[in-house]
């Protein structure tokens, strides 16, 4: 039997803490009928996340979840997936929890290419906290302590996992449901590390990444792309001016972390202590 | 004359690289074999290569499991050896070596090993451990046969060629050996045991390494930290035949977080580091509290604060265990003191941790860690892992409230529930709540566990018989064996033992044993952290401490002579 969407559905009552008009309600949407699309039921898929606005998706779905500390929701993930490799796994925070607080794991956990996807609203501002600047901010945007404008280099999420090795690097915009959609059921189809950077405006603390700027400085990648081309990659994450949109680079047959370190495809609660071995290793110390 | 009996101290020394762990670990091998009680502990340089290490090897009629001072028999392999042990050196140390390479030390009965001869002779420089070897079983009047059997069987593989140039350098030191016993007046009079030749021989990280494989441990992530990484090193040498899952984590923030996350998803893991490491594994300390999640953490102690002295040993991490992570919350914490409590308490921290779905400790020191000891097989006692994992029904709530304050732990993909945790206050279903009444009520239910955990916490162990005695000294962790050696050699009926190997929460029987009774507490730190605790959870002030903080093991020596100094 398909996978309803509805199956993820919380009650109607349930108190969801973003603000009216916020980008992560799209996201979630997103994220819902991605799954149920791709006939994966709640109980198969786990949802890890650290803190933050973005960070509470997983609060308002049916779904199993591990919903962590700030910036640690990689680590989580990785773990999940070796010790429970049937489960789904999906990390899923915002731009602060992942580039941020969590650079190093994103760092090393592109390296070790766990079959996990990792979604992480972008909406290059700190909600949570009120307005100040992300990783991810442009320059010279104006928050409570950037009180003359932001004066470091933006993080290139994108261009740093093509550089790490990443299998596969995609963008999609919230405004824009069904081609999102679209795009993270390929992520989460994709066996290795999967990054799909979202861009979400967010209605409250930035005023310069709206919707309708997000509109004029985004573009799909067109059918004649060629999304296995690294170098051709490279080049469209490092443009600035004009965003793309889309799946931009995936490398497919790369060994996943399990696979590299040849684990048995089985849960590792199945897993039984080795008596025989045990009473050897014991018996070499004689 | 020089006459032992009973009792000797050997010390190897030279630098990192000239082979001394080989030599060692050759001589308490074979030593066992021919049925000595050995005990050997290390102490080294945070070098890769060169500076002066030594370790001391004690041949001992009693069983015997700590540090002395002294040195009987020193093998010097370079010159820097003598200077750098001159404060444990005497009248009375008799130094070997080769004299034209170490220079005759003046003031001193030394006796030349002409290894550079001996070598030239066989042919190649690597036989200078087998001589070395050789040459210590000669001084000893130790038996040869049991030697020349354990290097057939240790080199078989190499070849016939290289088994027999062995036993001929074996020989070639021994003869030696037998000589200079004989030109120095060396009289030994040491008992071999038949029950000592089927003990198991051991580091304290083997007996770590095997208690948590013992535990059904599957899952490790850690950062490399001295002296924490031989738990990732051991379980990466056995990761195939036990299945375990082995990650080397980006830093110690990774590892817990990867730790908490594989026992979420149904896997038995442990992090391994040393107190800097653990420093940043405090939030997810805290998060296993909340999340309710079991976590198993060893801390390999070393002196702090930060980078310390990373190859020294202390015991001043007793607080930071005990108050890591914000917010309150249950947890164990245990100190083994020797091969068979370090074996049983791991896999007592896994039950428990797994039970109470909390994090649980074990701290251990640069010392416990590797020293060399023994210990009687059926010693090693290997528990059922017990199964607390339920399979969910679809109205599973991972918080639900119980009497007892556990919930059922359910994992993700096994049964028709969902199962969910979250680090921030929820209610039974993991739900995110800013209620004060559903706050109260979860905190109540996590804090309920702790008076279970606390009935179930592991009694001391008695040195010497109470009734009658008015001093007792108090000891943790690493300590066990110095104590029992010293209460031993002291031999006063007034004054008894107790060692703690469950630091936390304290065994309240054992506080009637504290009654009318003068306190002395020793430890291996500066200002008494766990005689701060025993007020804290008995209500009892020690009338006495005994610290030391200096990197060094307590020696046997100084602990008798403090001792009797307070007894006096």
């Amino acid at each position: 039997m398909a996978v309803d969407k509805k199956q993820y559905d919380l009650p109607l009552h349930t108190d969801i803490a973003w603000c009216p008009g916020c980008g992560n309600f799209p996201i979630l949407n997103i994220v819902k009928m991605a799954l149920a699309e791709l006939d994966l039921a709640p109980e198969q898929v786990v949802l890890c996340s650290g803190i933050g606005q973005a960070a509470k998706t997983p609060q308002y779905m049916r779904v199993n979840y591990f919903n962590g500390l700030h910036g640690r929701a990689l680590p989580v993930a990785t773990a999940i997936k070796l010790a429970h490799p049937e489960m789904t796994v999906i990390s899923e925070s915002g731009d602060g929890d992942t580039y941020g607080e969590g650079g190093n794991h994103f760092l090393h956990t592109i390296r070790r290419n766990p079959n996990i996807t990792n979604i992480v609203h972008d909406n290059m501002i700190y909600g949570l906290t009120k307005g100040q600047a992300s990783p991810t901010s442009e320059k010279g945007l104006e928050t409570p302590i950037q009180t003359e404008g932001v004066v470091l280099e933006p993080f290139n999420p994108l261009l740093t996992a093509l550089s790490l090795g990443a299998t596969f690097v995609g963008r999609v915009f919230s405004g824009d449901i069904m081609q999102a959609k679209e795009i993270v059921k390929q992520a989460i189809l994709h066996e290795g590390y999967a990054l799909i950077d979202v861009f979400q405006p967010c209605v409250v603390y930035n005023k310069q990444n709206t919707y309708q700027w997000f509109k004029e400085n985004t573009y799909y990648l067109d059918e004649n792309y060629d999304k296995n081309d690294k170098n051709k990659a490279t080049e469209v994450v490092s443009d600035l001016s004009h965003l793309a949109l889309g799946v931009i680079y995936q490398e497919t047959g790369k060994p996943h972390y399990a696979e590299r370190l040849h684990l048995k495809n089985e849960p590792l609660f199945r897993h039984k202590r080795n008596d025989r071995e045990l009473q050897k290793l014991m018996d070499s110390y004689r | 004359m020089h006459r032992y009996a009973g009792d000797i101290s050997l010390v190897l020394g030279g630098s990192a690289g000239q082979g001394i762990q080989t030599i060692e670990a050759l001589l308490v091998a074979v030593l066992k074999r021919e049925g000595y009680h050995v005990f050997a502990c290390k102490e080294y340089m945070s070098r890769i290569r060169g500076g002066s290490n030594s370790t001391e090897i004690r041949i001992t009629n009693k069983k015997r499991q700590a540090y002395v001072k002294h040195i009987d028999f020193l093998v010097a392999l370079d010159r820097d050896v003598v200077p750098h042990l001159q404060n444990r050196i005497s009248k009375k140390t008799l130094i070997f070596g080769e004299l034209s390479k170490i220079g005759a030390p003046a003031g001193h009965n030394s006796f030349d090993i002409p290894f550079t001869k001996f070598t030239n002779d066989l042919g190649n420089p690597i036989f200078a451990s087998t001589i070395a070897v050789g040459v210590v079983l000669g001084l000893l009047q130790a038996p040869l046969a049991d030697f020349e059997e354990f290097l057939r069987e240790r080199f078989a593989r190499k070849g016939e060629e290289i088994v027999a140039k062995n036993i001929q350098a074996a020989t070639l030191g021994y003869n030696h050996g037998t000589h200079l016993a004989y030109d120095a007046g060396i009289e030994i009079h040491l008992t071999r045991h038949q029950d000592v030749k089927k003990e198991l021989l051991m580091e304290g990280s083997d007996a770590l390494g095997m208690g948590v494989i013992a535990s059904g441990c599957n899952y490790i992530s850690s950062y490399p930290m001295s002296p924490g990484t031989v738990l990732l090193t051991y379980l990466a040498k056995y990761h195939k035949e036990f299945g375990i899952v082995v990650d080397q984590a980006e830093d110690e923030i990774a590892a817990i977080n990867q730790g908490l996350g594989a026992w979420y998803a149904g896997a038995r893991a442990v992090v391994t580091t040393s107190g800097g490491g653990f420093a940043l594994m405090t939030e997810g300390v805290s998060l296993a509290g909340i999340i309710e999640t079991p976590i198993v953490i060893h801390i390999g102690q070393r002196p702090g604060p930060a980078t310390g002295l990373p190859t020294k040993t202390e015991q001043a991490d007793l607080n930071l265990a005990l108050y890591a992570g914000h917010g309150e919350f249950p947890r164990v914490i245990f100190a083994p003191g020797n091969l068979e409590e370090v074996f049983s308490h791991v896999q007592n921290a896994f039950a428990l941790a797994d039970e109470f779905q909390i994090p649980a400790f074990i701290l251990t020191d640069q010392y416990l860690l590797d020293a060399i000891s023994t210990v009687p097989e059926e010693k090693l006692e290997i528990q059922k892992i017990k199964n607390f994992i339920v399979e969910t029904k679809s109205d599973y709530k991972r918080y639900a409230y119980s009497k007892d304050g556990i919930s059922p732990r359910g994992i993700p993909g096994y049964g028709e529930g969902l199962v969910a945790v979250d680090s921030d206050e929820h209610d039974e279903e993991a739900h995110i709540t800013e209620s004060h009444e559903v706050r109260q009520k979860m905190q109540d239910k996590r804090l309920k566990k702790a008076e279970e955990i606390k009935k179930r916490a592991y009694s001391p162990t008695k040195i010497g018989k109470f009734t009658g005695a008015d001093t007792v000294v108090i000891s943790w962790g690493s300590n066990r064996g110095v104590i029992e050696e010293a209460l031993d050699i002291i031999g006063n009926t007034s004054l008894v033992g107790l060692h703690f190997s469950q630091v936390y929460p304290l065994a309240p029987s054992a506080e009637k044993l504290l009654k009318n009774k003068k306190i002395i507490v020793l430890e291996n730190n500066a200002s008494g952290q766990f005689a701060q605790l025993f007020l804290l959870e008995y209500g009892v002030a020690v009338d006495e401490k005994i610290l030391q903080y200096d990197g060094a093991p307590f020696a046997v020596e100084d602990v008798v002579e403090k001792l009797k100094k307070i007894i006096a």
